[in-house]
């Protein structure tokens, strides 16, 4: 047996002052379903006990000061984002009740992505939906829940499928969702309906106790006002219409626990050490007086020019030396080149841009072609000459053809090709140490198997240089 | 070893982490994805949260909700994705929420494309959406920047209860620096006017709403007012300005770039510096308006239509000629067209 309770409920306030403006008028009108709706969220809070953790989420709509009522932890939301908000309260307040409550233009329309979503992610939240089948606070336009033929101040003539296309079943699309666990229409219409509702309205927040999930009701509530019909006859259009089109029923009641994502915090102590790398580097005290090199490499994806100007960057910061990367990224990748931009200077940089390299490394004819014009005179090109056959036109710079990516081969693995010049720039051009890279190669390779492949191929550009540079220049 | 190379955006997650950010939500944009990919590994594995929303729409109201709950919190986004949370920072204006935004600008407007641009400049640092509000915006130039500002916007955002933006562009986002990363984790305390789903803080109402119009007056007023006194957090840099005849104003990336240019001139006989805001809001008026004083010529240095400029000129009350170079649509100039062009304007 269902007890009729007429007392106030403890979650309400005891007394809703009357903000200004309200004054003279009730908050909502009389014969709307938002009370009643309110009245039962308030007793089950009570019942279940739960005021302290209850967080409410009033929307923009008709119900937007829902919280002169409740007397919990209130949250105004922007239209149709309660669930959104909802998500980054449940997923902070671990002990949260979050409650929902939306109407039909902010569940159904404005807020449709936010409300899938949150119900696809199974978010801990009981979400009651009142389908009034129009805008109430605004005066009466057409809501995604509006019937066909139903006339509003948007659809003047009735709404009509071709050109408003057809009502919306909230319950139905979440039903399609595997993550909800309790779904279900319930109705205002009469005192048995109501309480129906309120078996609905109890599970969907016993849900939230134990934190089984996402709980969605939907709630056929009237709006005589705006229907323009007495109190008693927008109960009987409910039944006689709204029902039809939107089956009072049960959609889910899942009774298992579904598994819950679990987090642990770190310490403060583990969150520093999360950034650091695993190997110390020593950084040497700087020797020697260097000129600032502005470097490019230019390749196709794959030849590893980015990572080959990490290295070169990661050299120059062990050598106490400054030194900037800037990538060529996005969609400029796709067409197949790829190029890094590397300054290393003893003195602090500027732009990290590279407009006029003095060092061009240059891993296929592409980049060859793009950035030979670009490199400043007196610089000097390092010209992967397994890819490309020509031979560099300007006059004015140093060139060195090396066979990198055949070097590369021979070693086993191509795509060590950007290791081998790296070898020669940096026997050629004596700003940074060949045993620094050493050292680094093991520590920055993500593939720590391929260390030995990649020092090999170091050490064969620096052997190449030796042997061959003087007879290319 | 102290110092270690990491990309502007993935310093952005070092700063968030060790500035106390226990949440992150965000939607994919290039060029601020990489910030979301290493938040993905890194809020997730020192057990924070990191979730994907389907929309920046949706993200920035996450944000309402985590922000309600006394978390710090955070997004990062581009121009469409910033343009699209604008109702989001206005609720959360006029609700005194904090968080932080990271905009890695890239050129507009409409879908525009993934090259640098400061464009976001007029949306970002007056507000972006509807109402008398502002955020506090800091412009890093660095990827230690990028990881410092981030670090101190939580304290900061909690401090005003504001949005602190990061206002960063594609380059600072994407490349590589060293970096030396804060040795101590910043902590949150327990905000009295949060909620925590507890009896203490029942009482607590977070609303933008204020029907009466004489109450929502004062509620503008008092956020005026704090505006104000956000103004302390004023930072700039200036370089070589004590002589300087030409002052090159700029920030992000055409700092970096007016840094090179600035010591170029100064070789070849011109006397030039540098003012670059590090926070936009707060503006640096007062010392634009003291160096206007003493310099003959002002270049603002952007890559917009001249936004910041605007402002540079309300400074100094237009007293002195301010000279625009602007590019857009992802241009970058060279340290070379910017010395040649000045050579040829005074
Ligand atoms: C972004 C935005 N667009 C439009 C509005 C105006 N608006 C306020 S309430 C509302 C409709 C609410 O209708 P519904 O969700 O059905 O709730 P009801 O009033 O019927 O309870 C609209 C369009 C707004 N506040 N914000
Ligand atoms: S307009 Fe409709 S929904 Fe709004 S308070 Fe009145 S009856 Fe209720």
């Amino acid at each position: 047996m269902v007890k009729v309770k007429h007392a106030k409920p403890e979650s309400f306030y005891k007394v809703y002052e009357r903000k200004l403006t309200t004054k003279k008028v009730t908050h909502y009108c009389p014969g709307c379903g938002h009370g009643v709706a309110h009245k039962l969220i308030a007793e089950i809070i009570d019942e279940l006990g739960i005021q302290d953790r209850v967080i409410f989420l009033s929307p923009v709509g008709c119900s937007v000061f829902a919280y002169y009522y409740f007397d919990v932890g209130n949250v105004q939301c922007s239209h149709g984002m309660a669930p959104a908000v909802g998500t980054g309260i449940a997923r902070t307040l671990e002990n949260s009740i979050v409650i929902s409550y939306q109407g039909d233009g902010d569940l159904a329309g404005i807020g449709m992505s936010a409300i899938i979503h949150a119900a696809n992610r199974g978010e801990n939240m009981a979400v009651f939906f009142i389908n009034n089948a129009i805008y109430g606070m605004t005066g009466g336009q057409m809501a995604p829940t509006t019937l066909l033929g139903q006339k509003t101040l948007t659809t003047p003539m009735g709404r009509s499928t071709n050109r408003d296309g057809n009502p919306i079943g909230m319950c139905e699309l979440i039903n399609s969702l595997t993550a909800p666990v309790f779904i279900e229409r319930v109705s205002l219409a009469n005192p048995a309906r109501v309480i129906k509702a309120r078996r609905a309205f109890k599970k969907a927040l016993f849900n939230q106790v134990e934190r089984k999930g996402f709980s969605f009701v939907e709630v056929l509530s009237p709006c005589p006002v705006n229907w323009k019909m007495s109190p008693l006859e927008s109960r009987k259009w409910i039944i006689n219409k709204l029902e039809p089109v939107f089956p009072v029923q049960n959609f889910r009641d899942i009774e298992e626990k579904p598994e819950r994502y679990e987090r642990v915090e770190m310490s403060d102590e583990e969150l520093l050490n999360l950034f650091k790398i695993e190997k110390e580097m020593e950084i040497k005290p700087k020797t020697k007086k260097i000129s600032d090199q502005h470097i490019k490499i230019a390749g196709f994806g794959g030849q590893g020019v980015m990572s080959a100007g990490v290295l070169l960057a990661n050299c120059a910061i062990m050598e106490g030396l400054n030194s900037t990367w800037l990538p060529s990224y996005g969609p400029e990748m796709r067409g197949g080149t790829a190029n890094a931009s590397v300054i290393i200077s003893e003195n602090i940089i500027g732009s990290p841009v590279v407009d006029n390299p003095n060092v061009l490394i240059a891993m296929n004819a592409p980049s060859l072609d793009t950035f030979e014009d670009q490199v400043s005179p007196g610089g000097f090109i390092i010209v992967n000459s397994s890819l490309i056959n020509r031979k560099v036109k300007r006059e004015d710079v140093e060139v060195l053809y090396v066979p990198a990516s055949e070097i590369a081969k021979d070693l086993g693995l191509i795509t060590t090709a950007n290791i081998v010049v790296l070898g020669v720039y940096m026997v050629k051009s004596r700003v940074l140490d060949t045993e620094t890279l050493k050292q680094v190669i093991p520590i920055s390779i993500k593939k720590k198997h391929l260390t030995e492949v990649n020092l090999k191929a170091l050490q064969a550009g620096i052997d190449i240089f030796k042997e061959e540079a003087g007879a290319h220049i | 070893m102290k110092k270690q190379l990491f990309k502007g955006n993935d310093a952005v997650v070092c700063g968030a982490l060790l500035g106390g950010a226990t949440h992150f939500f965000g939607y994919p944009i290039t060029p601020a994805s990489e910030i979301a990919h290493a938040a993905a590994l890194y809020f997730t594995r020192a057990g924070r949260v990191f979730l994907q929303s389907e929309s920046e729409v949706n993200a920035i109201n996450m944000i309402y909700g985590a922000a309600s709950a006394g978390a710090r919190v955070m997004t990062a986004s581009s121009g469409p994705g910033i343009s699209l949370m604008a109702e989001g920072l206005s609720y959360l204006a006029g609700a005194e929420l904090p968080c932080v935004v990271v905009d890695v600008q890239r050129a507009g407007p409409g879908l525009g494309n993934i090259w640098p641009e400061q464009g976001d400049y007029n949306m970002v640092v007056k507000g972006g959406g509807h109402g008398n509000y502002k955020n506090i915006v800091f412009a890093p130039n660095s990827v230690q920047e990028m990881c410092d500002f981030t670090y101190r916007a939580f304290e900061i955002a909690d401090k005003y209860r504001m949005t602190v933006f990061i206002l960063s562009d594609a380059y600072i986002g994407q490349m590589m620096e060293p970096v030396e990363l804060p040795e101590k984790v910043s902590k949150t305390e327990r905000k009295p006017w949060a909620l925590y789903a507890d009896r203490e803080s029942r009482h607590n109402l977070i609303t933008s709403i204020f029907m009466n119009t004489k109450l929502m007056g004062e509620h503008n007023w008092k956020l005026q007012e704090k505006y104000k006194e956000a103004e302390k957090i004023l930072e700039f840099e200036e370089l070589e300005t004590e002589d300087a005849e030409v002052l090159f104003v700029a920030f992000g990336i055409c700092s970096r770039i007016c840094q090179t240019a600035l010591y170029e001139l100064r070789s070849s006989g011109i006397r030039a510096g540098l003012l670059r805001p590090k926070t936009l809001f707060p503006f640096p008026k007062q010392k634009l308006n003291e160096l206007g004083e003493r310099v003959s010529k002002i270049i603002v240095v952007e890559l917009s239509n001249g936004q910041m400029a605007d402002d540079v000129e309300l400074s100094v009350r237009s007293r002195i000629p301010v000279l625009r170079y602007n590019w857009m649509g992802g241009e970058v100039p060279s340290t070379g067209e910017i010395v040649k062009r000045v050579k040829n304007d005074i």
